[in-house]
C-alpha cells in the first residue's frame, strides 16, 4: 500500500530536538503519524503527557503544524472544538483549505481520565482521528498503574512487594469500547510495523467521521528494556497475540497482521523488567493466567473476523 | 445606571435567560459548546433552537460535560472562532481547571453565567458562591442587577474579551433574574452587529500558513513572566472595559462604569453589594432619603478586575459601610467582596470608615427591604459611634443561636 | 521573534501574549549531547531502504531526494540523535549498514 520512497517525499512535521527519551516509542508514533498525513494540513491536539511535555518546552516546539494542548483529560474535547470551529468557518467561507484533525493521548489520558471526553467526541461524530499511544502506564509521572496496565506488571502504584505481585487486574479493552461507539474506523496498531500503522492512519484520515487507533507503544523506562528494542518488542506483542493488529471498518473486523506461528506470551514478557518477578517459580500461576487470557481473546477476535 | 437617554430598540417582556440567548443570537458566535444545568439551561436551549431553525450561522456542540464545554469552547477560540458558552454552579466548578487555562492562553471567550449556590447540600437557587469561587481565575467578571443590564453586559463582553484578550463572564442571579420576566429594550440586530464587529485574531490554529504551538510547558524560566502578563492584562483591562462602555453609551444610550453609585456622593452610610439585591437596596435608600438619612449605595458591576483605586476614592467620606456578600468564605476571615473593599481602602491609606461584613441570601434565601433597612439602621448607630462595628462576619436571615 | 526568545530571556512585556511558540523551533535544541553510544552509518553497505529513517524517533536520519535513485540516506544528524540504537537494530540483518560505537567524551 505505502512505500518508504514515496513517504519520504512527505514533509517531516516533527523536528529533532524534542526531549523524549532515547528510543521512545511515542516519538516514533507521532512522527510516523505526521508523515502519513502527507501534504494535508493538520491541527494536532494532545493530552498532557510525555509526548506533549517533551515536544513543547517553551520556547521550543518540535511540531511544524499547529499544535494545541490545554489539559490532561480533554484532548478529544479540544480537538472536537477545533474541528467544529473549522466547520463553522469553512461554511462561512472564512477558510477554504482542507484541514484534518488528530488528537493524541497516552493511555492515562485515554483509558482513564480522558475516557469521558473521548467517548463524547466520538459519539458526536466529529471528523477527527484519536491516536492513543498506549505504553500501558502513567509514564510521565513515573510509571503508575493505569487502566491499560496488564495483569502482573510492576508499576510504582501497583508494585511488586512481599504480598503483592504487581497489578492484580486485567487491562480494560478500550479498543472494544471504541468499537461499541459504532464509529466508522477503529484499529489496533503497534510501533514495530510502520507499514501497518501508516496504512491505518491514512485510512482513518480519509474517512469522513471519527476514527480511533490504539497503538501499543513500548516505553523503555517503564517497561525496562534496552532502548534499541522498542520496535522488536512491540512486534513480539503481536507475534504472541498479546496485542493483535486488527481494524474494524464500519463494523467489519479484519486482522491485519497474522502471526506465522503464535509464540508463547513469555517471549514478550521475558525481555521486560516490569515482568521479571513473574518468572519466579511461585508466580507461575500468573503467567498461566496471562497465557489463558491471551488465548481466549485471540480466539474471540478470530471469530469476529 | 440603566437610565435611558434615548430609545434605540423595542421594549419586550423577557426573562434573564431569554435576554442572554437573545444577545447570543445577535452576537452570532461561530461556535457555542455547552452542557445543560439549572438555572442556565434555557439559555443554550433557546440558542439551540436558533441553530436548529437556521437563524444563526453558529455551530452548536452539545458536549458531554461542562469540562468539555469549556475545553471545546476555548479550543474553538484558539482555532480562530468567536466562541461562547453558558453555565452555572456545579458546571462552573467542573470547568474550573479550564477557566484558568482559558485565561492563561489568553483566549477571549464569553460565558453567560447564572449565579447559583454550590453543593453540598444540593441547591439550585441563586447565590454568588459559584463565580466567587472562580474569582481569581483570570476571567473578567461582570455582574448584572437586572435583565437589561445582563443583555447590555453580554453585548459589551464580547468586545471587552477580544480587546483585552481575556475570557469574560457575565452573570445574572439565578431565578431572581434568570427566570423573572422584565421589560427590556432590545436593540436592532444591525446595531448590535456593528457594535460587536468581526473577530479577527492575530494568531489562530487554523491559519495553516502560520502554524504555531499553543499551550506549551513553561519551566522556571518563563512561567512567572507569563503569569505576570496575565495579571497585568487583568489590571489593564479596566481601560478596555470603560472604553467599550463609552462606546456603548454613545450607541445605545445607557451608561455603564465599573460600578454604579446610587446616592453615594453625600452619603454618610452606604451598602456595597453585587447583583439583583442592589435593586432592593435602592428602594430602601429612597425611603431613608425621604426621612433625611444620608444613605447611599455602591453596586459592583465589574468585580474582576476589581476597581480598587477608584472605589477607595468614592468611599473615603462614608462614615459606616456594610459590605453585603452573597457568598460566604470558609477562610475563617471575611467574605470575598468585603476583603477586596477593605484592602482597597487600606491600600489607599483610608482607615476612617467603619466597615462591617454581612453574608446573606445563600441558596436563594430571601433578602427583602426589611433586612436591608436593618443593615442601614445598624450603620446609623455605627456612624454615630453608639455601636461598635462587629469584627467578624454577620449573617442576615439565618436561623442560629445569637 | 522566536530566535529572540531563544537567545535572550525576554521580559514579560517583550514576550508574545500567551505562551505560543512558532512552529518547529526545537530544531535549535541540541539533544546530541545525550548520547552515550553513537550510530556510524556505512555508506557502502547502505541499500537506502529507509527503514532507519522511518524508525528514528528523533528525525535524525538525513535523507535527500536523488533524481535517479529516489530518496537516499546521506548520514546522521548528530545534533539531535540520542543514540538509542533503533536504526542499527532495524537495519536489515543482511545489510548492517549502521553500527553503534561508544561515544568519546
Amino acid at each position: 500500500m505505502v512505500n518508504l520512497k514515496d513517504l519520504s517525499k512527505n514533509p517531516e512535521r516533527i523536528t529533532g530536538g524534542h526531549r523524549l527519551c532515547a528510543g521512545c516509542g511515542a516519538g516514533i508514533v507521532a512522527r510516523q503519524a505526521m508523515i502519513a498525513a502527507g501534504n494535508t494540513s493538520v491541527v494536532v491536539t494532545s493530552a498532557t503527557g510525555c509526548l506533549e511535555v517533551s515536544t513543547t518546552v517553551f520556547p521550543y516546539t518540535a511540531w511544524k503544524n499547529s499544535f494545541f494542548h490545554s489539559a490532561f483529560e480533554n484532548s478529544a474535547a479540544t480537538c472536537s472544538g477545533i474541528e467544529t470551529a473549522y466547520r463553522s468557518l469553512k461554511r462561512q467561507g472564512k477558510i477554504t483549505e482542507d484541514v484534518r484533525f488528530i488528537a493524541f493521548g497516552g493511555d492515562g489520558g485515554t483509558y482513564d481520565i480522558g475516557l469521558q471526553s473521548l467517548s463524547g467526541a466520538m459519539e458526536r461524530g466529529h471528523r477527527m482521528l484519536y491516536i492513543c499511544y498506549n505504553n500501558e502506564a502513567y509514564m510521565n509521572t513515573g510509571i503508575q498503574r493505569s487502566g491499560a496496565t496488564p495483569l502482573g506488571a510492576h508499576t510504582t502504584t501497583a508494585p511488586v512487594g512481599k504480598t503483592h505481585q504487581g497489578k492484580e487486574q486485567n487491562k480494560k479493552d478500550l479498543t472494544q469500547i471504541m468499537v461499541a461507539h459504532n464509529i466508522p474506523y477503529v484499529a489496533q496498531a503497534y510501533v514495530g510495523n510502520w507499514n501497518d500503522f501508516i496504512t491505518k492512519i491514512q485510512k482513518a484520515l480519509s474517512i469522513d467521521g471519527p476514527s480511533f487507533i490504539n497503538i501499543l507503544t513500548p516505553c523503555r523506562l517503564g517497561w525496562n528494556y534496552k532502548p534499541e528494542d522498542t520496535m522488536s518488542l512491540a512486534r513480539l506483542a503481536v507475534e504472541t497475540c498479546i496485542w493483535p493488529s486488527f481494524e474494524v471498518e464500519y463494523g467489519v473486523y479484519k486482522i491485519n497482521v497474522m502471526p506465522k506461528e503464535k509464540k508463547p506470551v513469555t517471549e514478550f514478557l521475558k525481555p521486560q523488567g516490569r515482568f521479571k518477578h513473574l518468572f519466579k517459580p511461585e508466580n507461575v500461576l500468573i503467567l498461566e493466567a496471562i497465557q489463558k487470557d491471551v488465548d481466549s481473546n485471540w480466539e474471540l477476535l478470530q471469530r469476529k473476523v | 445606571m440603566i437610565k435611558r437617554v434615548f430609545l434605540k430598540g423595542k421594549l419586550v417582556a423577557k426573562t434573564g435567560n431569554e435576554v442572554m440567548a437573545e444577545a447570543m443570537r445577535q452576537i452570532e458566535p461561530d461556535v457555542v459548546a455547552a452542557y445543560p444545568i439549572t438555572p442556565a439551561t434555557e439559555i443554550v436551549q433557546i440558542f439551540s433552537q436558533f441553530v436548529a431553525d437556521g437563524i444563526v450561522k453558529s455551530e452548536y456542540i452539545a458536549v458531554e460535560s461542562e469540562h468539555s464545554a469549556m475545553s471545546a469552547t476555548l479550543a474553538a477560540s484558539a482555532a480562530g472562532a468567536r466562541a461562547m458558552t453558558a453555565t452555572s454552579s456545579q458546571g462552573l466548578c467542573f470547568m474550573l481547571e479550564m477557566l484558568y487555562i482559558a485565561s492563561g492562553l489568553r483566549l477571549p471567550i464569553v460565558m453567560a453565567e447564572v449565579n447559583r449556590a454550590i453543593s453540598a447540600p444540593l441547591n439550585i437557587h441563586g447565590d454568588q458562591s459559584d463565580t466567587m469561587g472562580a474569582r481569581d481565575s483570570g476571567w473578567i467578571q461582570i455582574y448584572s442587577e437586572n435583565s437589561q443590564e445582563a443583555y447590555d453586559n453580554m453585548i459589551q463582553a464580547i468586545r471587552i474579551a477580544e480587546e483585552a484578550k481575556l475570557p469574560t463572564l457575565v452573570t445574572t442571579d439565578g431565578f431572581i433574574i434568570s427566570h423573572c420576566m422584565e421589560v427590556v429594550e432590545f436593540y436592532p440586530d444591525a446595531d448590535v452587529k456593528a457594535f460587536t464587529g468581526e473577530y479577527k485574531p492575530e494568531r489562530y490554529l487554523l491559519d495553516t500558513k502560520r502554524p504555531y504551538t499553543l499551550g506549551s510547558i513553561d519551566l522556571q524560566d518563563y512561567y512567572f513572566e507569563h503569569r505576570y502578563q496575565l495579571a497585568q492584562a487583568i489590571r489593564d483591562s479596566k481601560d478596555v472595559i470603560l472604553n467599550v462602555a463609552k462606546d456603548f453609551e454613545k450607541t445605545f444610550g445607557r451608561k455603564y462604569e465599573m460600578y454604579e453609585k446610587f446616592m453615594l456622593d453625600d452619603a454618610e452610610i452606604a451598602i456595597v453589594v453585587i447583583g439583583s439585591t442592589a435593586g432592593t437596596a435602592k428602594a430602601v435608600v429612597d425611603e431613608l432619603r425621604e426621612k433625611g438619612v444620608k444613605a447611599g449605595l455602591l453596586k459592583i458591576r465589574v468585580f474582576r478586575p476589581f476597581p480598587t483605586e477608584q472605589i477607595a476614592k468614592d468611599l473615603v467620606y462614608v462614615k459606616a459601610i456594610a459590605v453585603l456578600d452573597r457568598a460566604d468564605s470558609c477562610s475563617g476571615a471575611f467574605a470575598p467582596l468585603y476583603a477586596d473593599v477593605v484592602s482597597s481602602l487600606y491600600a489607599a491609606g483610608i482607615t476612617t470608615p467603619k466597615i462591617v461584613n454581612y453574608v446573606y441570601g445563600l441558596g436563594g434565601r430571601e433578602i427583602n427591604t426589611k433586612h436591608i433597612a436593618e443593615v442601614y439602621a445598624t450603620l446609623v448607630k455605627i456612624a454615630l459611634g453608639v455601636q461598635k462595628p462587629a469584627n467578624q462576619v454577620e449573617y442576615i436571615n439565618v436561623r442560629r443561636k445569637k | 521573534m522566536n530566535k529572540e526568545y531563544i537567545n535572550k530571556k525576554l521580559t514579560a512585556e517583550e514576550l508574545p501574549v500567551g505562551d505560543y511558540v512558532e512552529s518547529g523551533t526545537a530544531v535549535a535544541f541540541n539533544t546530541g549531547s545525550w548520547r552515550s553510544i553513537k550510530p556510524i552509518w556505512n555508506k557502502d553497505k547502505c541499500i537506502h531502504c529507509l527503514t532507519c529513517w522511518i524508525s528514528c524517533p528523533d528525525a535524525s536520519i538525513k535523507i535527500t531526494i536523488d533524481e535517479k535513485k529516489g530518496t537516499v540516506v546521506t548520514g546522521i544528524d548528530y545534533d539531535h540523535c540520542k543514540g538509542c540504537g533503533i536504526c542499527s537494530k532495524e537495519c536489515p540483518a543482511k545489510v548492517q549498514a549502521i553500527t553503534m560505537e561508544q561515544e568519546k567524551k
